[in-house]
């Protein structure tokens, strides 16, 4: 059966967002004694790969640990795939692989058994465990040295080895902390190139904690940024790419006038901002073929075009100077 | 997610039942023991005194070989409760050692290493990582002390008869009990050291301090005071008042002195539910003790 063409069009980022959401927070709250540390988190997230921003302490981390269960709420709760946190953990547990930031390993194994025995705690039988450890291992990027001795590992192999320890078991929703931490830039690059492959699959959602920017960027369509354990600003950076190809910067050559005015006269709004540069805003309909129309019609030369975008650098430090935002 | 294909896929095989997760732990963990050649062969010595118990059993009923030996065994060492106690208290000894190697770095070795969030994340729980963990030494330990023992009771009611059997049934149960008291004391200190002490050395140190010094504490109440009530901080008077009342061999009266008066004194020993009680209490402590410290992440307030 054909698929309507809105539908074939759509791509997995797309569908995602008009699926369920993946977590659900219901006026999240963790305190540590009486020090808050999660504060009043509510919306939902869900994105194919979301990514957790903030500066240090702003309580990434402990919204992860929280979501795997290892603090109880102070308050409130959430839900990972309709399924509460607190009353149905371990359902969520064997959904879920996590990656943890710290170097985390049994000693004195090789990564082969320390992978199969993981697999096994996720409730994969012996033998499957031992195969799914080889076939991690080999996707990841270990394979030449899944024999060898964790405790052997280099800081880039450690890490692979505990994202291989994460999908073993074929999770669902995959935390990943801090993936890239320590890494030199070809295993760092490697790392994200693994976690793109992953989301692209469709198999998994994966939530990225991250405090460096281009990861998040570059692997995530939805963002949470939090700061002082709250929500600072919720992003779908996927919609935001889509916005930002209104905005336009032109350099033109040529006499500008007829060009603007004929611009304003099809609706869109414009900002000379030098001799030759102006920026311009599409109004819904027009397209950027009319901009060359015009200036054929114009007699002006565009020589450079590109789409004005808000960077997550700029999407974080708003949210850095801004008060509390939230979904 | 095949080799070749290098593209992750989640696995929809079959999975294992919820609760037998807890076995994968020690089916893991004793790869690494028996590595250990130095520890098989000890682990071997440790069924020497079983060997000679069954032997013992056997020379018992077998008449020419008494015969050949010229030696009434029968009359030597008589198979009663007596017997079966001093074997059990003999592979305690044994177990006890057994403990103290395998022991300390189960807990600590995870901890160490950050290990925890890696089991707690999956669907396993704290109680099913701390019985899987106790379960290494709860099984190792069992093979060697309650499990021969009670085969060894089997052999001897086969070649004594059914009424032998009947009649002194309460000896099996009395060395089920008393083994089983002892392996999970032991397992359940070992774990609460290993899960304080993140050092291997120093974590088997600390459970032999655990054995020694209130030993000698107690000793030293004892002669001061001029009590047996010493006895109930040392983990061995403990065991033995435990092991010699499951046995009928308890005693309460075990010493007499002069008092400065020139009259006689009675030292008793505490009563048997005492032991039992400051066994539950130090059971109680370690399972509060592993509560506390086996967690994902330790909160520092």
């Amino acid at each position: 059966m054909a698929l309507p063409a809105a539908i074939q069009e759509q791509s997995p980022t797309e569908q995602s967002a008009t699926s369920a959401a993946v977590i659900d927070l219901h006026g999240l709250s963790v305190n540590f004694g009486h020090r808050p540390i999660l504060q009043n988190l509510r919306g939902d997230l869900r994105g194919r790969a979301i990514g957790l921003l903030g500066p240090n302490g702003a309580g990434k981390t402990t919204l992860i640990h929280t979501l795997l269960g290892f603090h109880p709420p102070s308050s409130g709760t959430a839900q990972i795939f309709g399924q509460d946190i607190v009353n149905d953990a371990k359902q969520i547990k064997s959904l879920v692989g996590y990656m943890p930031e710290r170097d985390s390993f049994i000693a004195k194994m090789s990564a082969v058994h320390f992978v199969r025995l993981m697999a096994e705690l996720s409730g994969l039988p012996s033998e499957a465990a031992l195969e799914r450890a080889h076939e991690a291992l080999f996707y990841v990027g270990l394979g030449e040295a899944r024999y060898r001795k964790l405790d052997t590992y280099s800081l880039g192999m450690k890490q692979l080895a505990k994202l291989a320890q994460a999908i073993v078991h074929g999770p669902k929703l995959i935390f990943l902390d801090e993936p890239t931490n320590g890494l030199d830039p070809p295993a760092r690059a490697r790392m994200i190139k693994l976690i793109r492959e992953i989301r692209d699959s469709g198999e998994a959602h994966i939530v990225l904690s991250s405090h460096l920017l281009l990861d998040v960027e570059e692997c995530c369509d939805e963002i949470l940024i939090l700061r002082d354990g709250q929500i600072a600003v919720y992003c779908n950076l996927e919609e935001e790419r889509k916005s930002n190809r209104k905005f336009l910067m032109l350099e033109t050559r040529g006499d500008q006038s007829k060009f603007v005015e004929a611009m304003a006269g099809l609706g869109c709004e414009y900002a000379l901002t030098g001799d030759h540069r102006l920026k311009v805003v599409l109004q819904d309909g027009v397209e950027v073929r009319d901009l060359y129309r015009l200036a054929v019609e114009g007699q002006v030369q565009i020589r450079r075009l590109s789409y004005k975008r808000d960077s997550l650098e700029d999407i974080f430090l708003k949210a850095m100077e801004n008060g509390h935002g939230c979904l | 997610m095949a080799v070749y294909e290098q593209t992750y896929k989640r696995y929809a095989g079959p999975l294992t039942p919820e609760w037998s997760r807890f076995f994968i732990i020690p089916r893991h963990a004793y790869r690494g023991v028996f590595k250990s050649k130095l520890f098989t062969a000890f682990f071997v010595i440790c069924f020497i005194p079983l060997l000679v118990e069954a032997i013992l059993i056997y020379l018992h009923h077998n008449v020419n070989a008494l015969g050949i030996l010229q030696v009434n065994v029968r009359e030597l060492i008589p198979i009663d409760a007596s017997f079966f106690e001093a074997f059990v208290n003999l592979q305690g000894g044994f177990a006890f050692f057994v403990a103290l190697l395998v022991g300390p770095p189960l807990v600590s070795r995870d901890l160490r290493n950050n290990a925890l969030p890696l089991y707690l994340c999956r669907p396993f729980s704290r109680p099913e990582y701390v019985l899987g963990k106790m379960s290494v030494l709860l099984i190792l330990l069992s093979l060697m002390t309650w499990i021969p023992q009670l085969l060894l009771f089997l052999f001897q009611s086969y070649l004594e008869g059914a009424r032998w059997f009947i009649d002194n049934l309460w000896i099996a149960s009395a060395v089920f009990i008393g083994s089983v008291v002892w392996i999970l004391l032991l397992a359940l200190l070992s774990q609460a050291v290993s899960a304080l002490v993140k050092w291997r050395v120093v974590a088997s140190a600390a459970l032999l301090g655990i054995f020694f010094i209130p030993s000698v504490f107690g000793e030293f109440i004892n002669v001061v005071f001029m009590t047996r009530w010493g006895h109930i901080v040392s983990l061995g008077a403990l065991m033995k008042n435990v092991s010699d009342g499951l046995f009928g061999t308890f005693v309460r009266a075990t010493g007499r002195i002069s008092g400065f008066d020139g009259r006689e004194m009675i030292l008793n020993e505490p009563p048997l539910w005492c032991s039992w009680a400051a066994l539950f209490v130090i059971c109680a402590i370690c399972l509060a003790l592993l509560s506390r410290k086996v967690k994902a992440y330790e909160v520092v307030q």
